[in-house]
């Protein structure tokens, strides 16, 4: 089954995502980052930040799940054992901080076929509580075309 | 934001120090855990080069991620990237040994724009071969 270009537009339910403190200082380890902003709640607020700051792809932990919700999408058609990622955008209007409740909106932002690769981009909108953006991601993933 | 780099000081050309980063298998797996990315191609070697990878290969988020701090260690606040933009051009290769993979990754500042934003253009290679591609990091300064 090739992509659906017709989804192209196609909105996912919103889902929740709480940004705990632990989870940031977690995900900062986890690519070596040793700012304090992300474990120091003190060198956080000395930045202006109401509380710890996450790092600037710590969104992919936000968005990962309406992501999945896109990918597993029956009508899609997208062959994910043969996928790598293209590109990656990341625009904030504002960083994540530890303590709120964020609520993502995916959708398939484009569909195409292109030299035989599949090529789909996802976007998710990431609000907070009060519906004001804090940042839209956008994912590219290509799914390679069949040799032979 | 609080970036101690005050945008008027900031000059196009402007190189921002280089860093290091080493990337080993041990690194995957907790960036895998970290992040809920367990694709296979990024902890299993007999899979990875059954699908015609050269070896398990990093994620391009964590390579993205270790980019980013030649920007954010440099301005002083990681809240005052306004967005940060990638291509994924090149795998890149993890070995099953000590040293792992290397990643140089340098950055330039490329345009000036209005109200104290700043284009910074990063690169990232390891061995010699670009694994990012038209890397961009807009950030907020002072």
């Amino acid at each position: 089954m090739a992509l659906n270009v017709e989804l192209v537009g196609k909105q996912y339910p919103p889902q929740a995502y709480e940004v705990g403190r632990e989870k940031i200082r977690e995900f900062a380890a986890a690519v070596g980052d040793s700012n304090p902003a992300y474990r120091d709640v003190d060198a956080a607020k000395a930045l202006g930040h109401d509380d710890l700051v996450a790092p600037p792809t710590f969104a992919v932990v936000v968005t990962r799940g309406p992501q999945i919700a896109v990918i597993d999408d029956p009508d899609l058609g997208l062959d994910f054992s043969r996928v790598v990622h293209g590109d990656q955008k990341f625009q904030f209007t504002r960083p994540i901080v530890a303590g709120e409740v964020l609520h993502t909106t995916a959708s398939v932002h484009s569909a195409r076929t292109m030299a035989g690769n599949d090529i789909l981009t996802i976007r998710s909108d990431v609000a907070d509580d009060t519906g004001a953006p804090v940042v839209s991601v956008f994912a590219t993933l290509v799914a390679r075309a069949v040799e032979g | 934001m609080a970036a101690t780099v005050l945008a008027s000081g900031v000059e196009v050309g402007a190189e921002l120090p280089s860093q290091t980063f080493a990337l080993r298998r041990v690194d995957l797996v907790k960036y895998a855990g970290a992040s809920g990315d367990f694709n296979v191609i990024h902890w299993n070697e007999r899979v990875a080069i059954e699908v015609g990878l050269p070896n398990v290969i990093a994620h391009g988020m964590l390579t993205m991620a270790e980019a980013v701090r030649v920007v954010t260690d440099w301005c002083g606040d990681p809240g005052a990237v306004v967005e940060y933009s990638t291509r994924f051009t090149k795998p890149v290769p993890v070995p099953d040994d000590d040293a792992g993979a290397t990643v140089d990754v340098s950055g330039k500042v490329v345009e000036v724009l209005d109200s104290g934003r700043v284009k910074v253009e990063l690169t990232a290679t390891c061995d010699g071969v670009k694994v990012l591609g038209m890397a961009r990091v807009v950030i907020q300064l002072a």
